[in-house]
């Protein structure tokens, strides 16, 4: 398993960058997982789906995908993308520190 | 005292669950009840056919109360909603249904409207789906008439049912523009919001390796945010356009409407939390879901529906004995893909296994994730299969409810 420092704390990640052991995540960490996603600057809006994600991941064991996120975290879509540009569901995932969502089949 | 079995929906899973439950419960020990919307039951993996004239709507739906075996009452009227608490279903046409054990079987409806512009100008003109007969049957007239230009076939976002058909269709265009000599004039293009053209990466590989030696453009990770019938655009949630002079769309799919009216029953989606190896929901526990309407992590397929039925049988059987639940579902899933040219490949797998090469059932059974005759044979035998084995709810001979695992070429897999 590939391992990433953030935040001078060694995490165990997946080959994609996602944590595989949520509880390894510290708030501190989020800002430099942020920027290596492309992010400089972690808005309000950005900690409300991020704190969103987790506590999904807590309640149901996955993060959920941006068409559920569109409908239960009270940010339509759109602006999703707007702050997560490379897409929502994954990148929000991955600052939040949980494992990749595992979508459909 | 005899118990009362209600079973929502009379498609795939609602009419082999009542059938193998009456076959298991005598008349004293169970009344079983199926309630549908409708009396026409569609054989669903034959709309791919319809737009290609290979199949007509008139050979692929038959009586729904017909499917039904003696000893089951049927009731045709919609569900409006379901009292979890006072275990009651309330109908449309205002009766109501009280139960010991819920069957919810109602299945993925399509929710076109929920994507911007996709139901606007152009929609059923330029803009298709195959996933409802009378689109299906719509884009036929379309497909015939269409003599060069740029065809996209967009998958908005899963869940979908069967997620190899909008593949399948791309490889039958190929063969049907070959086939009319146009091929050379049309432009067909695969735009998917996964990362490869499947979600398993064995078969993502060899499926994106088919739309390449076929000429298959193929877009990933695009989700699409908008459709403009009028302009023949798609655009996607992050700025990106692909052009079209027709579309075929595969529309964001939901559970059925009244999930969402019936308090505490389903997700975001209206689809019902599940246990993925019980069946037993677990919104209540004499409440069970088979097929499409569960939200456990496998394809939403006949093939599914089908090898879910014996451990939900059993296990509700127990449920009404007051035994633990002990039959498993192991996320079964086998699909014949159709790739045109008389071929098609064929793809096991489960919860644990992606599809991997090799043969099926056994190392001398139909080839795995390889084109062959045989194996579009067998796609044309399952119609006959799901009217006489699968609703009659009658195990096929050589093929298990649980994923065989000899045949298979497990160093391929990549865990
Ligand atoms: C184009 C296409 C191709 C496919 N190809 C394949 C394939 O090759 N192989 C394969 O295995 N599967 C395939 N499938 C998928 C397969 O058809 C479904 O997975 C299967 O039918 C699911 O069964 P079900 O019982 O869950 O739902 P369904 O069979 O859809 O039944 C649901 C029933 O519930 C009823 N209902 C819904 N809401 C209400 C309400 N409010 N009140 C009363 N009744 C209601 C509906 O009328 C319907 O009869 C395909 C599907 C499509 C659309």
């Amino acid at each position: 398993m590939p391992s990433a420092t953030y935040a001078r704390r060694t995490v165990t990640v997946n080959d994609e960058g996602f944590f595989e052991e949520p509880d390894q995540w510290t708030e501190e960490m989020a800002p430099e997982i942020a920027r290596t996603a492309g992010i400089d600057e972690l808005s309000e809006q950005h900690w409300r789906i991020i704190k969103f994600m987790r506590a999904e991941y807590a309640e149901k064991g996955t993060g959920p995908t941006v068409r559920v996120l569109g409908k239960t975290s009270g940010v339509s879509i759109k602006e999703l993308y707007e702050l997560f540009p490379k897409g929502p569901a994954k990148t929000a995932a991955k600052i939040a520190g949980i494992p990749k969502p595992r979508g459909c089949i | 005292m005899t118990k009362r079995i209600v079973i929502l929906g009379g498609g795939t899973g609602g009419t082999l669950s009542a059938n193998r439950l009456r076959r298991v419960l005598s008349t004293d020990e169970a009344e079983v009840t199926v309630v549908d919307q409708d009396n026409e039951h569609v054989y669903q993996p034959g709309l791919l056919f319809v737009p290609f004239g290979l199949a007509h709507l008139e050979d692929i739906v038959r009586l729904r109360q017909r499917q039904l075996h003696q000893g089951i009452t049927y009731v045709c009227s919609a569900v409006d909603h379901v009292d979890l608490d006072a275990a009651e279903v309330h109908l449309e046409n205002s009766s109501t249904l009280t139960y010991d054990v819920l069957v919810i079987a109602t299945g993925a409806i399509l929710v076109p409207e929920e994507t911007e512009g996709l139901t606007g100008p152009g929609w059923m003109e330029k803009v298709f789906t195959f996933y409802s007969p009378e689109g299906a049957a719509v884009l036929e007239a379309a497909l015939a008439t269409f003599d060069g230009g740029r065809i996209v076939v967009n998958v908005v976002d899963m869940p979908i049912k069967c997620p190899v058909a909008p593949l399948e269709f791309c490889f039958l265009a190929d063969w049907y523009f070959t086939e009319r000599g146009i091929r050379d004039r049309v432009q067909l293009t695969y735009v998917t919001p996964l990362d490869g053209a499947f979600t398993k990466p064995v078969a993502s590989k060899r499926l994106g390796g088919m739309l390449a030696e076929k000429g298959i453009e193929l877009v990933t990770e695009f989700n699409t945010g908008s459709v403009d019938g009028a302009a023949g655009t798609l655009t996607s949630y992050d700025g990106r356009v692909v052009a079209f002079d027709l579309a075929v769309v595969v529309p964001l799919h939901s559970g059925a409407a009244y999930v969402g009216r019936s308090p505490g029953l389903g997700d975001e989606l209206n689809f019902v939390p599940t246990d993925e190896h019980t069946l037993q929901s677990k919104v209540r526990p004499n409440v069970f879901v088979i097929g499409d309407a569960a939200n456990v992590p496998t394809s939403k397929a006949g093939s599914v529906t089908h090898f879910e039925g014996e451990a939900l049988v059993e296990n509700i059987g127990r449920y009404l004995a007051g035994e633990a639940l002990d039959a498993s579902f192991d996320g079964h899933t086998n699909c014949f893909i159709e790739s045109g040219f008389g071929k098609a490949l064929l793809i096991d797998f489960n919860y644990d296994t992606e599809p991997l090469p090799g043969r099926y059932p056994s190392g001398v059974g139909l080839p795995l994730l390889k084109e062959s005759h045989l194996n579009h044979l067998g796609k044309l035998m399952f119609q006959w299969l799901y009217w006489h084995s699968l609703l009659p709810g009658r195990d096929i001979p050589g093929v298990s409810s649980q994923m065989p695992i000899h045949g298979k070429k497990q160093e391929l897999s990549r865990s």
